[in-house]
């Protein structure tokens, strides 16, 4: 596929990088090229330099003949103009935005059919938010992730001493559960190695374990790895900006919120839009504010400054002052490996919530949701079945009988409301939606092959 | 990377897998490029099997034998690895590819004659050691040669970049160390492995029209596809002695400065003109101007004195042999119509000076490069401006874009040790008893891949000694893979870790 992206940014590079593993043909324009250089040594694609929103530089970068335009550049309305230009002058079939600004978001008729002609548009500050709140939704989690509208989630754990299962083999799960709950383990991480779980695999303490689950039973679920986790009470965000601001809307009226700002007008600012969550004007890297607001009582610390180093130093700070669980806005991927061994409980990379999205639109076929698993080495994947037995390689079969690609794992089928975890018998049906989970990442395309219809006629 | 026990089989780790790996690699597809001699050899009856059996054989095993220990590495290369592959393998092909010309023993009868013609071939110069007797090889060894020219003219790497798509990323390294011009990173198409197959298209296309031209202007099949090959690639290898000038077919002579300057003009011009459909993209393009404009020039300076000094009788057969002459020079084909030595005044000189500016950038000729030129000019009249204006801002642009000042500088530098190796290397020459002309038309003649010098090495190079010999393989390499890329590997900067 030909695709060009706008903006060589973090999202743009991270994304470029991911698409020219997959064999696409990739154009990056940026203004900077000093950038580009950098990217094109690395990677196999070619870069344009120029204004993104240009006609003319649309055109050196081969928009004439390209499926798919990514916009990401830092300005909004670059981004958005990028998809006006190229449907009304190169008749891009494919566009997506990223359009970050809540004013333009809030208004939906924008980006209704007679309005701009952006097919998606992603907001990755509303993905990390969202990302956030479910970490806080269930204290213990690692990771949390929607598949099927919400109806199932995976759920990631660190499992702990004391634990139930902790030490038992994982086909003992079922026998510790009431009858109507069920789950399964997709992945297990053991020392920052990926394994595939057997049902004689005997969970360790400190392994992070990864399962799938109806959304009401993930508790019950969780509570059989850990010891039972208090509710989140009170939760403290050190950085007031577009994340930090939605992420205390979206808590103010469950929980205590307090939220440190640097910058005093931005503070003054935060407080209006604020009604009980209370605006700090500070840094969050000081011990001495930290101390004075009650550090220790705090169940839930997010940094999430737009500085990397800056998150994780006051997220290593509040932890060590005692907060119980200390999360940070991490961008360099780098980073993230570096911390989720240490101190920091979780990283959340931005990035890879807005790649995950970008994905799952790129990748044809009825692939409808990639989440990459923690550092990316992982995927999780949501397709549907569609077609019968006859044209379907997945339809009418019996699990057991599908012929997956190495390293990969069916977790659930979601038939409308219904969900069902998979055993080795469950039969799949036209327009389920399959769940499953890759350990090597490189196989994705083997997945996307295995769900198109009538290939295997040829 | 650590590999422990349940992992994959124990890898090779030592810090240049990934380039035994590769090297071996295109050793064992390399060793193919014996076989359509052998296909020669059959169509024509003769009896030279043994030298090219030898050559695909002891090439294929000495591949698979430096490939087999690295076969499992993943690891990527870098971009120093890709300097060392680039090296290493246009190295070690010029000595496996004289495998056949060695074992033959038809007119090389030494090792260093042997890797002398065939690193001559690869880098498309053209010098070549037989004093007499090229009509009479047999025909596999003469289309031999004309092959070595052909892969060695858009590049034997680019070559494995188009068809072997597991070198990915790490084939874009190799790409910028082979590939000649200041400015390596414009890519025709995002991916490299697509570049690189759009290159040789065009260059087999280029090839396969050049041939039918020639066919139909009157030489035989064999000559034709032998001469389109060594044109195309500006290498220059004859199958007569006499080379061009044995047909004595003035169309032909036009064809073949044609198809010399489609050869030496940058591939991705013609790669737009292709998809455009124009060609206006070639008069648009200042480097392409230049060249013409340069080839006018130089042929007045060169045509006019012929005429003058009597050297020969009517203006036409002065144009006729000066253009043909200057061109076969300036592209670094090195083809010949007459031996320029003994012309007038200061034309001889002009000639051998005119191989080093008449090739584009992604071109197959040698030389600096015409955008080179340019840009050094231009930078001379920016510094001059910048002396009456001394607050101005002057960028530098060609084409109407900008060019980076480190590309300016990078310019700057390849200038002064182009100039440098060749006066240099003119003094080693002179101590094998050559005279000061003759050994700068020597120089010059191996550092742009020319092919043939002034005075007693017009025609051959038999008379070289053989330190002489390796010296001009030496300048022949520095000169095909610009300079930097081979003297990088003498640096110890470049082993440190």
């Amino acid at each position: 596929m030909k695709i060009i992206i706008l903006g060589a940014g973090q999202v743009g590079s991270t994304l470029a990088e991911n698409l020219a593993i997959e064999a696409n043909d990739v154009t990056v324009v940026d203004q900077d090229p000093g950038l580009l250089a950098e990217l094109q040594d690395r990677l196999d694609i070619r870069t344009v330099q120029g204004v993104a929103s240009y006609p003319d530089v649309l055109r050196r970068a081969g928009a004439d003949d390209a499926d798919m335009l990514i916009a990401v550049t830092e300005s909004d309305e670059t981004n958005m103009l990028a998809c006006q230009i190229a449907d009304t002058l190169f008749r891009t079939p494919s566009k997506i935005a990223r359009v970050r600004s809540a004013d333009y978001l809030r208004e939906e008729a924008l980006f209704r059919k007679d309005g701009l002609p952006v097919d998606l548009h992603i907001s990755p500050e509303q993905l990390v938010t969202d990302y956030i709140h479910r970490l806080i939704e269930y204290p213990g989690a690692l990771q949390v992730v929607d598949f099927a509208d919400g109806r199932v989630r995976l759920v990631g754990v660190r499992a702990h001493y004391g634990g139930l299962l902790v030490g038992r083999q994982l086909k003992e799960l079922p026998t510790h559960l009431p009858a109507e709950i069920e789950a399964r383990v997709a992945a297990i991480y053991r020392r920052g190695r990926a394994m595939l779980p057997q049902g004689d695999t005997v969970i360790e303490a400190e392994d992070e374990v990864f399962f799938v689950a109806a959304e009401k039973h993930i508790p019950k679920i969780m509570a059989e790895l850990r010891r039972v986790d208090k509710p989140v009470k009170r939760v403290m965000l050190a950085g007031g900006g577009n994340i930090g601001l939605r992420l205390a809307q979206a808590l103010e009226d469950t929980v205590q919120v307090k939220i440190i700002e640097r910058n005093k007008e931005r503070a003054k600012y935060l407080s209006e839009q604020l009604n009980r969550a209370i605006v700090l004007c500070g840094d969050g890297a000081n011990e001495d504010l930290l101390r004075e607001e009650n550090i220790e009582d705090c169940d839930v610390f997010c940094a999430v400054t737009n500085d990397d180093e800056a998150n994780i130093l006051s997220a290593m700070l509040a932890k060590r002052l005692g907060a119980h669980k200390v999360l940070s806005l991490i961008n360099r991927l780098a980073y993230v490996e570096l911390v989720e061994e240490g101190v920091i409980d979780i990283a959340i990379s931005p990035q890879q919530s807005t790649i995950s999205a970008l994905l799952a639109r790129v990748r044809r076929g009825d692939v409808v949701k990639v989440h990459a698993l923690r550092r990316g080495a992982a995927e999780a994947i949501e397709a549907i079945a569609h077609g019968d037995p006859g044209s379907s390689k997945v339809v009418g079969r019996r699990i057991e009988e599908i012929a997956l690609p190495k390293g990969a794992t069916i977790g659930a089928i979601v038939r409308g409301e219904d969900v069902i975890i998979a055993h080795h018998d469950t039969v799949i049906k036209a327009e389920d939606h399959v769940i499953l989970f890759l350990i090597e990442k490189k196989r994705v395309k083997d997945v996307e092959k295995l769900f198109s219809v009538g290939m295997n006629f040829l | 990377m650590i590999h422990n026990g349940n992992g994959q089989p124990h890898a090779l780790r030592h810090r240049f897998a990934a380039v035994q790996r590769i090297t071996g690699l295109l050793l064992m597809v390399f060793s193919l490029t014996n076989l359509p001699p052998l296909l020669v050899n059959a169509l024509y009856g003769e009896n030279v099997v043994q030298p090219f059996l030898m050559g695909l054989w002891i090439t294929l095993f000495t591949g698979a034998l430096v490939w087999w220990p690295a076969r499992h590495s993943r690891a990527e290369l870098k971009i120093r690895d890709g300097f060392l592959v680039t090296v290493l393998f246009w190295g070690v092909l010029g000595l496996f590819g004289a495998i056949p010309l060695y074992f033959a023993d038809q007119a090389w009868h030494s090792f260093t004659d042997a890797t002398f013609e065939s690193i001559s071939g690869l880098t498309t110069t053209g010098s070549t050691t037989v004093a007499r007797g090229l009509d009479q090889l047999p025909h596999a060894l003469n289309f031999y040669r004309a092959q070595l020219h052909w892969f060695g003219g858009v590049g034997i790497i680019v070559l494995a970049v188009a068809i072997l798509p597991m070198l990915g990323i790490g084939g874009m390294q190799l790409f910028k160390a082979e590939t000649p011009g200041p400015m390596k990173d414009a890519k025709l198409t995002p991916r490299i492995a697509s570049t690189a197959q759009a290159l040789w298209l065009i260059y087999v296309a280029l090839t396969a029209s050049c041939a039918l031209v020639y066919w139909c202007l009157g030489m035989n099949a064999f000559d034709a596809i032998c001469h389109a090959m060594a044109t195309l690639s500006t290498g220059g290898f004859s199958t007569h002695d006499a080379s061009i000038g044995f047909f004595s077919n003035l169309w032909l002579e036009i064809a073949v400065m044609v198809f010399m300057l489609a050869g030496a003009t940058n591939f991705a011009l013609h790669f737009l003109a292709w998809r455009e459909r124009s060609l206006w993209v070639y008069l648009r393009d200042a480097e392409y101007k230049t060249m013409l404009g340069i080839v006018v020039l130089f042929g007045v300076l060169v045509c006019l004195p012929l005429y003058f000094a009597g050297t020969y009788a009517t203006l036409g057969e002065s144009v006729r042999k000066g253009l043909f002459q200057l061109i076969a020079y300036g592209t670094n084909s090195g083809f010949a119509t007459a031996d320029p030595t003994s012309w007038p005044a200061y034309v001889p000189l002009l000639i051998v000076l005119s191989g080093f500016m008449v090739a584009s950038s992604g071109s197959t000729g040698g030389g600096v490069k015409v955008i080179r030129l340019v840009l050094f000019v231009k930078q001379a009249i920016r510094e001059l401006k910048r002396l009456v204006h001394p607050s101005a801002e002057l960028t530098l642009k060609v084409d109407g874009k900008t060019v980076p000042n480190d590309v300016v500088y990078a310019v700057s530098g390849f200038f002064s040790v182009y100039i440098g190796m060749t006066v240099l290397l003119t003094f080693v020459m002179m101590t094998t008893g050559l005279d000061p002309v003759t050994a700068f038309s020597a120089v010059a003649a191996a550092i742009n891949n020319m092919g043939p010098g002034l005075g007693t090495l017009n025609a051959s190079y038999a008379s070289v000694s053989d330190f002489g010999k390796w010296v001009m393989i030496f300048a022949m390499l520095l000169g095909r893979l610009e300079i930097f890329t081979l003297l990088i590997v003498f640096t110890p900067g470049f082993w440190r870790r």
